[in-house]
């Protein structure tokens, strides 16, 4: 076969590698799926739903949301997971505690926020407080789930985040608890504790541990 | 030279490894790359050394993560963790560091408490560093979290580490824990050390992964 040489030019216009270029592997922080929210009552991740993997492929899991906006002032953005059945409401305990600072830099505090706290409860999980709805108001954050198809231990997460208030408060929300079953998660939902979720993207990635 | 703009085009690897820009392809290869896993099944110790066991710990990342999962040891034990610099293995290196956790019981959420923990915290202390604190080997205990180590291999700063957590342990409370601080040394780290503050990890995995 004759030698076809190619230059930098041509090989930068390539977009995609052969196996032995990535190795085989597309890194380890895998890209699953992103739901972009349009007045969505909720945005639901379902395991074998919609191309979305959420077992025993990865040992953790990770939810960005982003420049989430509610359709309500000061609504909770939360979470709540699926245990089987169709409906998520899996036992939780879990803490919330906030930092938050006006505008005005009139008003700092840290403490903890019990109304957020559950214990053994199957409500939903606030993981972002307050975001307004004015329209440079919105939550953005992230949320860790470990090891979601285990069917022998508790399932812990932990979430961190920052939030646009509506009078005006910088607010840096941190939740964390523990999933008090042992069947698998296999769905995860995110919605704001009232009204909708009128836009953000919350994108789920894959931790690979191999 | 006409450039092709669409078609099949044929490169072999003596063309290929010749170029020095790829096209968007350098993005497949992702941010977080993905070094080592540690599985403990009673083991008195989880450590990862640089260059030993194909763990990398120097200067090919500027951040390394560690995750935890399924973290389980004995009746009230801590997880901790200390590195070392060089070939050492004392696992002694001064840190100074802060804590502080918020918690709820299961069974009565006006059971709480947040703040500072002045107990899990250290001022230039050799000792290994609290990460989960009260764990247990019950299956529905046990905790879980990730740690970051910042540039390690400086031997100009500093290196700082953060930590989230959560673990549930013997006496039923679900606790979220938050420690910060920094190895206060100018030699580079070379080694990182897990291990539960009495007893052994009786079972779950720590992974480590580079930040590009």
């Amino acid at each position: 076969m004759a030698l076809v040489k190619y230059n930098d030019r041509s090989l930068r216009n390539l977009t995609t590698a052969p196996a032995a270029v990535t190795g085989n592997s597309p890194g380890a922080l895998v890209h699953i799926k992103t739901l972009t929210a349009s007045s969505s009552g909720t945005l639901s991740f379902v395991n074998g739903s919609s191309d979305v993997v959420l077992d025993s492929t990865y040992p953790i899991y990770k939810f960005e949301f982003i420049n989430c906006h509610p359709s309500a002032d000061a609504a909770d953005l939360t979470v709540n997971f699926r245990d089987g059945g169709s409906n998520y409401d899996a036992t939780k305990t879990t803490t919330f505690f906030w930092a938050y600072h006006d505008e005005g830099d009139s008003d700092t505090t840290l403490n903890q926020a019990s109304s957020n706290d559950l214990s053994q409860s199957t409500a939903a999980q606030p993981i972002s407080a307050n975001p307004g709805n004015d329209n440079d108001q919105c939550c953005s954050g992230e949320l860790f789930l470990f090891n979601p198809s285990s069917t022998t231990f508790v399932k812990h997460f932990i979430a961190t985040s920052n939030s646009s208030e509506p009078a005006n408060y910088s607010i840096n929300s941190h939740a964390a608890g523990h999933i008090n079953v042992t069947a698998a998660i296999d769905g995860v939902q995110f919605a704001f504790e009232s009204g909708n979720i009128d836009a953000g993207t919350i994108i789920m990635y894959g931790i690979k541990d191999s | 030279m006409t450039l092709p703009t669409s078609g099949l085009i044929t490169v072999n690897d003596r063309g290929a490894r010749a170029a020095t820009t790829f096209g968007s392809v350098a993005a497949v290869g992702g941010n977080m790359v993905f070094i080592k896993k540690l599985t403990a099944s009673s083991s008195g110790t989880l450590s990862f050394l640089n260059g030993s066991d194909n763990v990398v710990f120097d200067s090919t990342y500027k951040e390394y993560v560690f995750t935890f999962k399924n973290i389980h040891g004995g009746d009230t034990v801590d997880l901790t963790f200390q590195a070392d610099t060089g070939t050492n293995t004392n696992y002694n290196t001064a840190i100074t560091s802060t804590s502080f956790r918020a918690y709820v019981h299961e069974g009565d959420n006006n059971d709480i408490g947040f703040g500072y923990r002045a107990a899990d915290d250290l001022a230039q202390g050799t000792g290994f560093q609290r990460l989960l604190h009260q764990l247990s080997d019950d299956n529905d205990h046990g905790g879980a979290g990730i740690l970051r180590i910042f540039n390690p291999a400086s031997t100009t700063f500093v290196k700082h580490f953060i930590f989230k957590g959560n673990h549930v342990g013997p006496t039923d409370f679900s606790r979220q824990w938050h420690f910060a601080g920094y190895f206060n040394t100018t030699t580079a780290l070379t080694r990182v050390q897990f291990k539960m503050n009495s007893g052994n990890i009786d079972s779950g995995d720590i992974c480590l992964y580079g930040i590009l």
